[in-house]
């Protein structure tokens, strides 16, 4: 026998019931493999052993020499740690007409370095060393009218990898591939002589931040 | 009145230029139609029927759930036990990760059993099913090198006793036994490189045989067509189309049946993953929550419940030697099945009520033995499983063979019995 | 004021003097026994205390984090518990756990480990204590309840006291300032043996108060299923959560199933 066991109703009714059958179950099915995806998604962020690794970091300012810079990781990042003196301080606000962002109105920084010198204490630049164009790290070139970056060079950084130039507060020079200033973490003076990176009040003391 | 379904998207129905791009250099819509709308089942599949693709589905969460796994855990008999308890508590989502893995490896054999069972109820491994049966054995062993080996990755003190016990048994071999031991640890104990080696046979060696022999497995399927409760051949009466009158296309009507056997399936699942994950000890041990001592045994060593019938074989036998001998003999017996059943009759629907007492001892010696290799082996439980082996055994050498010649079959039917559900 | 170990170490060393001062006079009590349960009648069945705790009960969580951090500390370490999660988990602030859980030098992110070393706690136990991150999951909470209610005075032991959950337990009892002390009497009890001797065995039948602690017996087993919780806890820090979630999934499963059913009914009405 040459009959077929499938059969069709040709009822509207039936097969208008099949389509929201249809479109309600694969909805459902859809919102079940968002939830599904998440938390294999979410367990790529940070661990909280990652979290308590950027834990912020202390260093003694005392030991840093006027003029000298030194630099210490936070959150897998090199900070740096500039001890300017006056001279490099005042010098600053002649650099304003030549920096793509002197007030610093596009950059990333917490509130309390929104001044002329970009930082809490005039005399202590704080900067993440990370050139604001592809990432690598910046040199320091504190003295004024170094022979390979031109007689008018005031001093700053110089980012070997395309040529970009930042200032002694680590704002960027018009001409640079990077169109931002350098980047400041939050930070703190916990006293005299301690620095505090990544804490800055602002935070719950206690807990990973 | 005798229209075929169409799918809604079938090859026939919309066009599209991209989709004809495709299709000439790739046989997408050719494999639709041969493997999901075109290949037609058997209309009468039970619940016996679902497990065969939950069986997939639990193999495609396991390689998810094991590939995360892999992201953060770290190999080594220092940082492995440390490591899974900081997936445990301090990646995000970690603990799900871990459990959907952990009970996952249990759900596999559930499944799987009862996927094995319902070829022993229908016939599914007789002629012309014997590779379609010996690749799915495949599988299995397959699987239980992987679930052995990855219960030793924890490092915990389950992990390593368990992998000491395994291990040795191989050392019962004889001439070979004992270099074979070493050869397998890669030192003169279960050791760092014992765990290096089954780590990399879990994420990549085993996975790979296993994707090999599933494929294959259902190559083979797909080539002799389902079996079916009622083991009657349903290529055998074609329709005017050319398919299968007592079949139907298996997109969409096992697809979305399929649907509602992975819902049913998933509640269970979840219920024990969100609120009994450990379940008493059986899916997680208890042991196992303490890093590995060589120093420490375990008051209980006891494989997971999975392998304790052939723990309890392999016990039963006062002779070390003897009992993992018959140990190996228990799990490779199965591979013989298809010769060793001299019933015509496929479907224990219309074998005589002998092959059905046979059949239902034998499921109940191997729940049994489950049952005893999880206790300890002393007293009354010695006795039950010396009784239960010789009635195990009793099932491929006696009843497959024998039992058919003594018992009243009733007439196979030509046509599938089917009741519209 | 934050915790100090030292402190600890010295309480802990206080109480074993004081345990082995007593047992010349535990000796002599334990000669003169004929056993009189005082009421505990359930002791013969210690074995089926329950610790009955609620990890959903986060003040008893705060207490056992105290408890475990006065008590325990100073020997066992929690090295798989950062003592943020501890205190974002329980509800305690920041403040407060600064002020009372967190050891001197520790910073909030550290794991909880114990400044006992290693060496010298083999040195003076035999064997050094054991982490306890996990001892719920490895031995239950019953157990761990047991354990800490069925120490008694035994002269015999060098630290003065034996178990009847762990015989033989190279820990001292730590809470017997809060528990008290008191000692266990033993009864025989014929059975035969597999050759057909009899064989008379000593099995324990109560305890009996030897000196009262700073707790009544009520205040001791909360402090102690405080403590079980705590460490019910630490075994598995997410599972309040994945319980609750639990809930959800099966639910929305349910539903997924049903409308999943009824889709499948609707399309084999074609199958005859």
């Amino acid at each position: 026998m040459a009959e077929n066991v499938v059969t069709v109703d040709d009822d509207v009714g039936d097969s208008s019931r099949r389509k929201f059958l249809l479109g309600a179950t694969v909805a459902m099915g859809a919102v079940g493999a968002a939830f599904v995806v998440t938390p294999f998604v979410a367990s790529w962020k940070p661990s909280e052993r990652a979290r308590a690794m950027g834990a912020p970091a202390e260093l003694d300012i005392t030991k840093i020499e006027p003029g000298q810079m030194t630099t210490v990781t936070w959150r897998k990042q090199p900070i740096y740690i500039v001890h300017r003196t006056p001279e490099m301080v005042s010098a600053l606000s002649k650099n304003d007409a030549r920096l793509k962002d002197p007030k610093s109105e596009d950059s990333e920084q917490p509130d309390y370095t929104k001044n002329e010198m970009r930082s809490r204490k005039a005399e202590f630049l704080v900067l993440i060393g990370t050139c604001t164009h592809l990432g690598c790290l910046p040199k320091s070139r504190f003295e004024a009218g170094v022979p390979e970056l031109g007689a008018d060079w005031p001093g700053g950084f110089f980012c070997p990898c395309h040529g970009s130039r930042f200032d002694l507060a680590g704002r960027v020079f018009q001409g640079s591939p990077a169109s931002v200033n350098l980047r400041i973490p939050p930070y703190e003076f916990r006293d005299e002589r301690t620095l505090v990176i990544g804490l800055d009040g602002q935070q719950q003391k206690s807990g990973a931040a | 009145m005798a229209t075929i379904v169409q799918p809604p998207g079938s090859p026939a129905a919309k066009g599209g230029k991209l989709r004809a791009w495709v299709n000439k250099r790739l046989p997408v819509d050719e494999f639709i139609d041969d493997q999901l709308t075109g290949y037609y089942a058997p209309k009468n599949f039970n619940i016996w029927y679902y497990f065969g693709s939950l069986a997939l589905f639990v193999l495609v969460m396991q390689l998810l759930t094991g590939i995360f796994l892999t992201m953060f855990y770290k190999v080594g008999e220092a940082t492995a036990f440390d490591s899974v308890e900081f997936i445990m508590r301090e990646v995000e989502w970690g603990w799900l990760i871990r459990y959907l893995h952990s009970t996952g490896a249990s759900a596999f054999f559930i499944v799987v059993y009862l996927h094995m069972f319902r070829a022993l109820l229908y016939g599914s491994y007789k002629a012309p099913r014997e590779l379609l049966w010996l690749l799915g054995m495949g599988v299995y062993l397959a699987l239980m090198a992987e679930a052995f080996m990855g219960y030793v990755l924890p490092w915990g003190n389950m992990s390593f006793w368990g992998a000491q016990v395994i291990v040795n048994l191989f050392g019962t071999i004889p001439a070979i036994g004992p270099g074979l031991v070493e050869w397998i640890r890669g030192d003169y104990g279960i050791a760092d490189a014992t765990l290096n080696r089954f780590f990399s046979l879990h994420v990549v060696g085993i996975p790979l045989a296993l994707l090999l022999l599933v494929v294959l497995h259902l190559v083979a399927l797909r080539r002799t067509g389902s079996n079916n409760p009622d083991g009657v051949e349903i290529k055998e009466r074609l329709g005017a189309n050319g398919k299968p009158v007592d079949g139907i296309p298996f997109h969409p009507y096992y697809t979305i049946k399929d649907v509602v056997g992975v819902g049913v399936f998933l509640v269970l699942f979840c219920i024990v993953v969100f609120f009994v994950p450990t379940l008493g000890g059986l899916f997680l041990e208890g042991p196992n929550f303490e890093p590995a001592n060589p120093l420490s045994t375990p008051e209980h060593i006891a494989p997971v419940w999975y392998f304790t019938p052939y723990y309890a074989i392999l016990r039963a036998v006062p002779d070390q030697r003897m009992g993992a001998l018959l140990m190996f003999l228990a799990v490779a017996v199965f591979l013989f099945i298809p010769w060793l059943d001299r019933s015509p009759i496929k479907s224990m629907r219309y074998r005589g009520w002998l092959s059905r007492l046979g059949l239902a001892m034998f499921v109940v010696s191997f729940l049994v033995l489950m049952f005893l290799g999880l206790q300890p082996a002393e007293g009354l439980y010695v006795l039950l499983a010396r009784i239960f082996t010789v009635l195990y055994f009793a099932y491929f050498f006696v009843v497959l063979p024998f039992f058919p010649k003594f018992e009243n079959v009733r007439p196979v039917p030509e046509r599938l019995t089917y009741h519209a559900h | 004021m934050r915790t100090n170990r030292a402190a600890g170490m010295r309480k802990t060393i206080a109480t074993l003097v004081a345990v082995m001062a007593l047992s010349p006079a535990l000796y002599a009590a334990e000669e003169a026994a004929e056993g009189k349960a005082e009421g505990h009648s359930s002791e013969a069945n210690w074995k089926s205390w329950h610790a009955e705790n609620e990890v959903t009960n986060l003040g008893s969580l705060q207490r056992g984090a105290r408890n475990f951090t006065n008590y325990c500390s100073g020997c066992h370490s929690l090295k798989y518990v950062r003592y943020s999660r501890m205190a974002t988990d329980l509800g305690i602030s920041s403040d407060l756990l600064e002020k009372y859980l967190l050891p001197a030098g520790a910073k909030p992110a550290d794991y909880a480990l114990s400044s006992m070393p290693t060496a010298d706690a083999e040195a003076w136990f035999g064997k050094a204590p054991p982490d306890l991150s996990l001892i719920a999951r490895s031995r239950g909470p019953d157990y761990l309840y047991q354990f800490l209610n069925t120490f008694y005075a035994d002269p015999t032991k060098q630290t003065g006291a034996n178990n009847l959950r762990l015989e033989g337990t190279a820990m001292p009892h730590v809470l017997s300032d809060l528990e008290g002390l008191k000692r266990a009497v033993f009864k025989s009890e014929e059975s035969k043996g597999e050759d057909g001797k009899v064989v008379t065995k000593k099995v324990f039948d109560h305890f009996e108060v030897v000196a009262p602690g700073k707790l009544s017996h009520e205040e001791y087993t909360a402090f102690v299923r405080d403590i079980v919780n705590f460490l019910d806890y630490t075994g598995e820090p997410s599972q309040v959560a994945r319980r609750s979630l639990g809930v959800w999934v099966v639910l929305f499963l349910l539903v997924f199933t049903w409308l999943a059913w009824l889709l499948k009914k609707e399309y084999w009405k074609d199958v005859h």
